[in-house]
């Protein structure tokens, strides 16, 4: 207690000047250099998927910010959120080939699949699995609100039990080998950006698009809206807003609700974008647990910047390694991860619970 | 001492010489393959138990630092034939490598998670885990996907498959003398300290200790452990690749350990027993067949939501209802216990 009141009143001794001028060097850092780079220095090799501009229009960067809905909203660590991304992109997978009713174990070209074969499967994924995590909610997380542990041991649980289940499931699709879901005609095709003549797949945007759309949303509802300010009260004080008559469980289902939907809305595009298999959970999961650790819990603006990092971090080191050693950009994120945790252990915008 | 205590020891006495003479009256298979495996995994979620119980620290990265010794290991003994560094050293040289390398990347993982208690510790330790997994897979210098084959033990020990009796007590002495070594460390003032960080870390850092450098040693420590349990898991094996830690190796463990109970050290070895025996004749029963994951998943489940003691808890329960006493340390359990305040 001691420690955490002496850190708030560190924080409150740097001038709210210096603070704004941090906050100000954060973001040309990481926001407006990487923009500026991408739109006008980043060289214009076409598509070229190793040059810089490659670093930010990799969409796994605004993926994990869709994904990281319930880590930031409500504190509970969803171990299981691995899984219900595979879950999502799974049962999206097959509604699309069952929907098109034609295409072998190599899957489905974009000319076979309109926009409705796409945007069914989208809704009807994320539905599912925002249903699957509300059961979860319900029946196991409800009652032990508060014991952190326990927690997210039941959700690696389940994570364990969905993914195993789900195994004979992808194994029928596609005799093991990664599947992935068809992008719609409409959005499988370049698009001149008129920036120096730069093509650029419109695929890339819709999922840049959607990206930004949620976490705007997001934004919008934890902060301005009744039951987001709820949400946020709830994470902070739970018997407080519970003592107010507020139904703070409703508040926190919702709240669930939301966030694995996210999963599953997660799985379907990054089923979409890169390809989905057993096993592809573990590294989903990496993604979203790196960003959360960088960004601090229960910060959207973190898991934003955490993500850009991550996503920056991976492909600037992979493309400026020797080639021999391109492989070597695994021990990068460790050391990404290393720097914030010697420099701020709860995370960039990490605050104590 | 008290009355649960006395019946501890004597059931601890009764299992020991269980496992001494087990060669004498259980199947080569049971003694080669499921008490050796036994052993060796009680061993890494000892150290896993040893950082909940006593530093208040669930980690996921047990079976990481385990692979690292594996792997160093691997890369130094091989000679030819197999992926790897192949530098065809001792295998003495192996295991003294192995274990430092990996109780140094232990300590650099501790330092950096340190300063981090319950959830978030937690996820930091997965971390370590996915990446130590990742990074074995993708470098083919010093693994790649298919690992290291072949790697063979000491001539003390021989060729695993055809003395499986001298493998077997090589593990059972070691894993005694990880339970006695842990049983003292905690006893001594280190341990003391230890428990203290564990229960306030706050008022112990006001009293003038470092914390973070606790529980920084302590997860060294605790590594050291796994490091062990990762040769020998190695020698047992006789071959490493990076799916002996990936994420369902990671949860195993974990599994392993709450099965037993995380609050005591000999949690492990039952949680461990428990687990080979599900692992090999689950597979026999017609519809749960190769959905083998699904049944532990449940029963992991059903302990979490049910009795997070697991069965050291429901055995101290049971000698609580004998003996009309306390419940014991249950409420030492972290699992059961909210996180400790942050020390920052």
């Amino acid at each position: 207690m001691a420690a955490v009141a002496a850190q708030r009143v560190k924080l409150t001794a740097l001038s709210a000047h210096m603070r704004l001028a941090l906050y100000a060097v954060l973001i040309l850092v990481f926001v407006v250099f990487p923009l500026v780079w991408i739109l006008f220095l980043a060289p214009t090799t076409g598509t070229g998927a190793t040059t810089f501009g490659s670093a930010v229009h990799d969409p796994k960067d605004f993926l994990i910010t869709l994904l990281n809905g319930i880590f930031g909203l409500m504190r509970v660590v969803n171990m299981a959120h691995g899984a219900f991304f595979l879950l999502g992109g799974y049962i999206a997978l097959k509604l699309q080939r069952q929907l098109v009713g034609q295409g072998s174990v190599f899957g489905l070209t974009s000319d076979q699949v309109t926009l409705v074969h796409w945007l069914y499967p989208v809704l009807i994924g994320t539905v599912i699995v925002a249903l699957i995590g509300l059961l979860m909610q319900q029946v196991f997380l409800r009652w032990n609100q508060g014991q952190d542990l326990r927690q997210a041991l039941i959700t690696i649980a389940i994570s364990i039990i969905l993914a195993d289940l789900m195994l004979p499931g992808y194994k029928g699709l596609g005799g093991g080998i990664a599947q992935d879901i068809s992008w719609p005609k409409t959005f499988d095709k370049f698009v001149n950006l008129h920036v120096s003549g730069i093509q650029y797949t419109l695929t890339r945007l819709v999922i840049l698009g959607i990206a930004v759309g949620i976490g705007v949303s997001l934004t919008v509802w934890l902060k301005w809206t009744r039951t987001g300010m709820v949400i946020r009260a709830g994470v902070d004080d739970r018997a407080m807003v519970s003592a107010l008559g507020i139904n703070i469980q409703l508040t926190f289902a919702i709240a669930f609700v939301v966030g694995s939907a996210l999963a599953g809305l997660g799985g379907v595009i990054g089923g979409s974008f890169a390809s989905l298999a057993p096993g592809v959970d573990a590294n989903w999961l990496l993604y979203s647990l790196v960003v959360v650790i960088i960004g601090g819990m229960g910060s959207l603006g973190g898991a934003a910047v955490g993500s850009l990092l991550l996503g920056l971090t991976g492909n600037f080191s992979a493309a400026y390694l020797p080639s021999n050693y391109t492989y070597y950009s695994i021990i990068f994120t460790f050391v990404l991860v290393a720097v914030v945790l010697a420099v701020k252990p709860l995370g960039l915008f990490g605050r104590p619970a | 001492m008290t009355v649960p205590v006395s019946a501890d020891r004597i059931v601890g006495a009764g299992a020991l010489l269980a496992a001494i003479l087990a060669p004498f009256y259980l199947s080569s298979y049971w003694v080669g393959t499921l008490l050796t495996q036994m052993l060796f995994l009680g061993i890494v979620a000892a150290s896993l138990i040893f950082l909940s119980a006593y530093g208040g620290m669930v980690s996921l990265a047990q079976v990481a630092v385990y692979g690292i010794a594996g792997f160093v290991l691997g890369n130094a003994t091989t000679n030819g034939n197999t992926k790897g560094l192949n530098l065809g050293w001792s295998p003495w040289i192996g295991i003294v490598l192995g274990i430092v390398i990996a109780v140094a990347i232990g300590l650099l993982f501790g330092a950096l998670a340190s300063r981090s208690v319950g959830i978030y510790f937690l996820m930091i330790t997965l971390t370590y885990s996915v990446i130590a997994n990742l990074f074995f897979s993708q470098v083919t210098d010093l693994s790649g996907f298919g690992g290291i084959s072949g790697i063979r033990a000491p001539n003390v020990i021989g060729n695993v498959e055809a003395h499986q009796n001298r493998l077997y007590y090589v593990a059972l002495v070691t894993a005694f003398g990880v339970y006695l070594l842990l049983r003292y460390l905690v006893r001594t003032p280190f341990g003391l300290t230890l428990q203290g960080v564990r229960d306030d870390p706050v008022r112990m850092a006001s009293l003038g200790y470092n914390v973070p450098l606790h529980r920084t040693v302590a997860f060294g420590f605790a590594s050291l452990i796994a490091a062990i349990g990762g040769i020998l898991f190695v020698w047992w094996n006789g071959h490493v690749d990076p799916a002996s830690i990936d994420l369902g190796a990671t949860i195993d463990v974990l599994v392993i350990a709450v099965l037993g109970g995380l609050y005591r050290l000999e949690g492990a070895w039952i949680g461990a027993l428990l687990f080979v025996i599900v692992n090999n004749y689950s597979q026999r029963i017609g519809f749960i067949g190769d959905r083998f994951h699904t049944l532990i998943g449940a029963i992991f489940l059903a302990i979490v939501l049910v009795s997070p003691s697991g069965m050291i808890g429901l055995w101290e329960r049971a000698l609580s209802l004998f003996s009309g006493r306390r419940r014991g340390p249950l409420d030492r359990n972290p699992i059961e216990v909210g996180p400790a305040e942050p020390s920052v």
